[in-house]
């Protein structure tokens, strides 16, 4: 089983969760909205520095993508990225069939996919010797998805979401390393700031 | 019943049904994004609220998907609302405890009350009793609806507190309001 995993069943590079994230953020021009899913990826989406478009998950695993969802239907001008690990995925596959069938223009989703759960200790996901994420998401209906095969590949990836005419997803295989930083674990502080960086609200 | 039957025309009155109620209440408040994981009982309004394109509205895979989504469109500043079914609601926990009351967000969800007056699948009457529990160990506000002449006030007044106050609310409609699902062979 274990030996299976490491056979590598694409051409991929294994890259960094914190690295490729400041790739993404250093891409962003135009107050685009991130949503950060539990655990490691948003402590990474943080570490890569505070922005007021950030929305960082503190539970309800799985939730990154049905959240992006949400803001990219309420601002369709806005384009949204959203994080994602692949355990938290597996927990809520269903929603690449509701976003394939809504077919947000302004949504790109980004699996971080490492086949563990880093932060509970390194154990293998189910699907870690065996599925294919990006296949599975085509599967679901998202036709404009890819693994990055490198950093490169998966900045132009990002740069080519920017101008999608519809949901786009990447898939990126990652190391085992932990979050370079930690969210601080202050969630109505993180919603309220959030709705001021995306314009709802104004600040008191 | 019988005397507000007397006091309101007949027309007025056959017009008047709880699925009516939720659709038009939703929309004075400017509720918009419906997701919902479909029921039997609610077969009329998911009908209505799709043929009326003042909503978006979509079935999702799971209840907490649907939950998810409502709690990013509040934050993009468009109001939502779901519908789901007793089972549904038992796979909230999580959801509500970790991110719909933290982050205060106004989550209102309408759940069709299976398990009782007359249920006939015994696993529908035991999840429908960790319902009510669930909803008072996190201190939500909760009502259940039984009468349709109270029932536009339940509606409009916990929308407008669920808004007002940050905070979710759930409308549990009781079978006798909606008439229930009952086993027919």
């Amino acid at each position: 089983m274990n030996k299976a995993k490491e056979i590598p069943a694409r051409n991929t590079k294994v890259m960094n969760r914190f690295d490729l994230t400041s790739r993404l953020v250093a891409k962003l021009k135009n107050e685009e909205a991130v949503i950060g899913g539990i655990g490691n990826t948003n402590f990474d989406l943080w570490a890569a520095g505070h922005r007021p478009q950030n929305f960082y998950m503190l539970g309800s695993m799985g939730l990154a993508f049905p959240i992006a969802l949400g803001v990219a239907l309420a601002q369709p001008k806005r384009r949204i990225f959203a994080l994602e690990g692949d355990g938290s995925l597996l927990m809520q596959m269903g929603c690449l069939s509701t976003i394939a069938t809504l077919a947000p223009k302004n949504l790109c989703m980004i699996v971080m996919d490492n086949g563990i759960y880093q932060i509970t200790g390194a154990q293998p996901t189910p699907a870690a010797a065996v599925s294919d994420i990006v296949a599975i998401a085509t599967g679901c209906g998202l036709t404009n998805c890819a693994w990055a095969a490198d950093e490169e590949d998966f900045e132009r990836l990002v740069e080519q979401s920017l101008s999608a005419p519809g949901p786009t997803l990447i898939g990126v295989r990652i190391d085992d390393k932990p979050g370079v930083g930690t969210t601080r674990r202050d969630p109505v502080q993180i919603r309220e700031r959030f709705m001021l960086g995306l314009g709802v609200r104004q600040a008191l | 019943m019988a005397a507000a039957e007397e006091s309101t025309s007949p027309q007025a009155l056959q017009e008047k049904t709880w699925h009516g109620v939720v659709l038009q209440t939703l929309k004075r408040h400017d509720i918009r994004l419906v997701p919902y994981v479909p029921d039997r009982v609610l077969t009329t309004l998911i009908k209505n609220i799709h043929a009326d394109p003042f909503f978006t509205t979509f079935p999702t895979a799971r209840e907490e998907e649907a939950v998810g989504i409502i709690s990013g469109a509040w934050m993009g500043g468009m109001r939502g609302a779901v519908l789901m079914q007793t089972s549904g609601f038992a796979t909230l926990a999580n959801v509500l405890a970790s991110l719909a009351i933290p982050y205060q967000i106004p989550l209102i969800m309408f759940v069709s009350e299976r398990g009782t007056l007359g249920e006939f699948n015994y696993g529908q009457s035991l999840v429908c009793r960790t319902m009510r529990p669930v909803l008072d160990s996190l201190a939500m506000e909760h009502h259940t609806a039984t009468r349709l002449d109270e029932f536009e006030f339940i509606v409009d007044r916990s929308i407008r507190q669920a808004i007002t106050t940050q905070a979710p609310v759930a409308l549990i409609l009781s079978p006798l309001l909606t008439g229930g699902k009952v086993f027919e062979k």
